[in-house]
């Protein structure tokens, strides 16, 4: 039997309006554990104003194998950039 | 200082040591405790412990005007001389003893502080708004984990049965008529029980009082945990970092 408790994925929001960021992982035994685990590890320095964790287990990562594929076609298509105008100055979090 | 000032002054104090002690006896854990993740919350809570005895002792001392103040308070006075509740005091023990000090005591502090946040004397209403905030989630996370070692495997259950059994004896004196909260037993108690319940553990039989802590009569174990706490300023007088 595997005694180590499962391993939790932590994204904390910063601040409203932002979107949540990966911070990293704790362990714990159920979920209400795990966004105990992850207050007391990632927000206290006053990082952040909403936690979500989500089981390890529950992301799919793509292949590093196949990174070429998935992410070299997008290098020589500056056009996909968004710098062709200037932003607002009273736009912010872009 | 006047009498009112005087009983303010012991109030401040006993409120002040119970935090600092407690405080104390959770950072033993740093370092040993059975989970990083549990390491991390347990020094947590010591910090805000440590935190709130920094203001309590603090505002102690200014009401006392005899220019002592927080580290005076807490490193300079010896054990008879300590007001904290015999419950802080506890050795750690394992994991589920440490819990079950900390279920009985958090769910008292909480209410404890809720009260004086209303009460008239402003600044100690002023330390115990932001404490309640601690506290409440202190409360919460020991009434987690009696849950889940009550109700979790045959050891675990074993283990917080025993812890309940070391703490309840101390738990009288937080009610004591003469300096302890007597009003606030039975929300305590309905609070206790519905926990208990939860995680499938039985009430405490009612055991003998042991009490003293309030009037400075500790158990050995206030004694060693100063020697520890006060060596560095008491060897270097006046060190910072």
């Amino acid at each position: 039997m595997n005694k180590e408790w499962p391993l939790w994925e932590v994204f904390v929001r910063a601040k409203n309006g932002l979107s949540h960021k990966h911070a990293g992982s704790v362990h714990a035994a159920d979920a209400r554990m795990a966004l105990e685990a992850a207050r007391d590890t990632y927000t206290r320095r006053m990082e952040g104003v909403s936690l979500w964790v989500v089981p390890s287990a529950a992301i799919t990562a793509s292949d590093p194998g196949e990174a070429e594929a998935l992410f070299a076609p997008a290098q020589d298509k500056v056009y996909r950039h968004p710098t062709f105008y200037t932003i607002p100055d009273n736009v912010k979090n872009i | 200082m006047s009498s009112e000032e005087n009983e303010l002054f012991h109030h401040a104090v006993r409120l002040g040591d119970d935090a600092l002690i407690l405080a104390q006896r959770l950072s033993e854990w740093c370092g040993h405790a059975p989970m990083l993740e549990v390491d991390l919350a347990l020094a947590n809570i010591a910090l805000d412990l440590f935190g709130q005895a920094t203001y309590l002792l603090g505002v102690a001392g200014e009401i006392e005007g005899n220019g002592r103040d927080a580290d005076a308070l807490a490193f300079h006075r010896d054990v008879l001389d300590f007001r904290n509740c015999l419950l802080v005091e506890q050795p750690n023990g394992d994991f589920a003893q440490t819990i079950a000090r900390q279920f009985l005591f958090s769910n008292w502090q909480d209410l404890l502080m809720r009260e004086i946040a209303a009460a008239p004397d402003r600044r100690l209403a002023a330390i115990a708004a932001k404490a309640v905030k601690e506290i409440s989630y202190h409360a919460r996370y020991a009434s987690e984990w009696v849950v889940r070692l009550g109700d979790g495997t045959e050891e675990s259950r074993a283990r917080m049965i025993a812890g309940l059994d070391w703490m309840w004896r101390f738990v009288d004196e937080l009610f004591d008529p003469r300096e302890g909260t007597p009003s606030l037993r039975g929300e305590w108690d309905r609070r206790i029980a519905a926990t208990l319940a939860e995680a499938k553990l039985e009430y405490p039989k009612p055991r003998r009082a042991v009490l003293g802590g309030r009037a400075g009569h500790h158990s050995e174990h206030l004694g060693h945990l100063l020697t520890e706490m006060q060596f560095l300023p008491r060897a270097y007088p006046g060190a910072v970092w």
